[in-house]
């Protein structure tokens, strides 16, 4: 890592200057280190530094067998550990080939969207502030608190829930679910104008990111770029919409797509895939089947041998689980196609051209979280 | 033209400003809105509630003749994917004359749990549960290493 800026130093012109944003850096919302080369204010070279919070889970997966390994993905993407769990249960229920009951196929669901609505909240939240708005981090951290509410209920834990396990779900839905994601609905539903009135109508915030950061079509597949990122660049890529899995071709919801590819683009996206998933949750918060929670499934899980690759859209992106199983009970090779990884890899793209407080915008807008970065 | 676009965003971006205040304005006086607890004074005032399945912390819990219910099967300490649980067992001489299996000491390592539940869900006794005890602040790291089993306790009857 020394050694790289060191090449950096060597080979510029003596006007450039390189700056270190992180790895502790408010804005970089972990341990992200970005080594930025600049001519005055303008971005010339931005190259991420990783490895600050890697904790090779990808091997620890190796050790551990089918149920256990489920537990340790929460702690990747942590803003969406529903969907992460969720990813890995469905690659291991493939090799299984199990049938998992509707009750707790409409529950994953549920549970994903909520996911994806808190994901999305804080990242409203995280985005404003990185562009000098304080304020609206706690309004969303207001109706986010909801959510984590319910899911403490339900699944007994805030942030890592391990609560979509291989076969089904742990435990059944807390009796007031219904209820409280109702109430839940009805006061993000109040909220959300006035979310539109302190930022999307804010002019300072659209001038910051109306035109910055653009990540052309072309580039955005060619970066594999993916999730909400992408969609604002105009690629479709909604894994719900092109393979569906559970019960996804059954809801109706749209797409978002935008053509801008600007920060602007990304945050109209994801605001709009927050009605979106209001719209599922609401589909399916009266018509949870009843049944049972769990297919029946033996204590020690053996995969046959063969790989296994499943894939679902998290709140950032194509999250797949690739499985390479020698007939045991661990797994003799895993490996995450995040999507964080891919679309930090666009932000060289973004940023170069643009000046060095936009780097800050586009950073934002594309919504990184770190640990998913660097397993 | 360029000048009278540039007062035209100053101006916008003065009303946009006004925007932002009268929302903050009408928080302030709005304090009913306002969700804030503070902690720990919310422990005393009831404001403080944990869901019930919150989970915490892992207790075995004991009867009033301090009997438990867990067999000493091990079947937690293999579901646990960090070796946070040790069993160790030990051999009763029941009133037959017969040896039987029971436990000596659960050994819970609380530094090393990550609170998920799998211990839990892979007991066939229910003998372990799931606590909403969060404070687990100590001085010093040793006594986060506990034993559930109470001493002298001993498993209930007819649990196999
Ligand atoms: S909750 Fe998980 S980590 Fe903690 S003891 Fe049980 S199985 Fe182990
Ligand atoms: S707590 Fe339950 S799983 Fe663990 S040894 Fe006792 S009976 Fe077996």
């Amino acid at each position: 890592m020394y050694r790289e800026s060191q090449i950096i130093r060597n080979n510029t012109p003596d006007n450039y200057m390189v700056i270190n944003v992180g790895p502790q850096h408010p804005s970089t919302h972990g341990v992200l280190h970005f080594v930025i080369t600049l001519n005055g204010e303008t971005v010339v070279k931005l190259e991420p530094h990783l490895g600050y919070i890697h904790r090779s889970i990808e091997k620890m997966c190796e050790s551990l067998n089918y149920r256990q390994f489920v537990y340790v993905t929460s702690r990747m993407d942590y803003l969406s550990s529903h969907i992460n769990n969720h990813a890995c249960a469905l690659c291991v229920e493939q090799g299984l080939q199990v049938e998992i009951p509707e009750r707790a196929q409409v529950i994953r669901v549920l549970m994903d969207e909520l996911t994806r609505l808190a994901s999305h909240l804080l990242w409203w939240g995280s985005m404003a502030m990185d562009i000098g708005a304080l304020t609206p981090f706690f309004h969303a951290f207001r109706e986010r608190e909801m959510i984590t509410e319910i899911f403490e209920e339900t699944c007994g834990a805030r942030l890592t829930m391990n609560y979509i396990c291989p076969g089904g779900v742990m435990a059944d839905l807390h009796p007031d679910f219904q209820a409280k994601v109702k109430a839940f609905l009805k006061q993000l539903k109040e909220k959300l104008p006035e979310y539109h009135e302190l930022v999307t109508g804010n002019i300072i915030f659209q001038n910051r990111t109306k035109g910055i950061g653009i990540l052309s079509k072309k580039d955005a597949i060619s970066f594999g770029v993916s999730g909400p990122t992408a969609r604002a660049s105009g690629v479709s890529c909604d894994v719900r919409k092109r393979y569906p899995y559970e019960l996804y071709d059954k809801l109706e919801f749209k797409e978002v797509l935008e053509d801008g590819g600007d920060c602007w683009a990304r945050y109209l996206v994801r605001m709009e895939e927050i009605n979106q998933s209001v719209a599922i949750v609401e589909q399916l918060i009266d018509h949870i089947p009843e049944g049972d929670i769990q297919a029946k499934t033996k204590a020690v899980l053996k995969l046959p041998k063969g790989e296994f690759y499943s894939r679902v859209e998290t709140a950032r992106g194509d999250l797949g689980v690739y499985i390479v199983s020698e007939g045991g009970t661990t797994p003799y090779r895993i490996k995450f196609r995040s999507p964080g990884f891919s679309n930090l890899s666009a932000m060289e793209t973004m940023c170069k051209g643009g000046k060095i407080g936009d780097f800050v915008a586009v950073m934002g807008s594309v919504d990184l979280v770190i640990p998913d970065i660097d397993r | 033209m360029f000048i009278v676009d540039y007062i035209k965003e100053v101006f916008g971006a003065i009303k946009s400003l006004g925007t932002g205040m009268r929302r903050t304005f009408w928080y302030f006086v709005h304090p009913k809105e306002i969700i804030t607890e503070q902690y720990p004074e919310n422990k005393e005032n009831g404001q403080l509630i944990l869901a019930e399945r919150f989970r915490g912390e892992v207790v075995m819990p004991h009867d009033e003749n301090n009997e438990h219910a867990c067999t000493g099967c091990t079947a937690c300490e293999l579901a646990c994917p960090n070796g946070t649980i040790k069993i160790v067992t030990k051999f009763d001489i029941t009133p037959e004359g017969k040896k039987k299996k029971a436990i000596d000491q659960f050994v819970y390592r609380l530094e090393m749990c990550t609170m998920c539940n799998l211990c839990v869900e892979a007991c066939p006794s229910d003998a372990i549960i799931m606590t909403n005890d969060f404070e687990h602040s100590v001085y010093d790291r040793n006594e986060l290493t506990k034993i559930l089993n109470k001493p002298g306790s001993k498993i209930r009857d007819g649990i196999e």
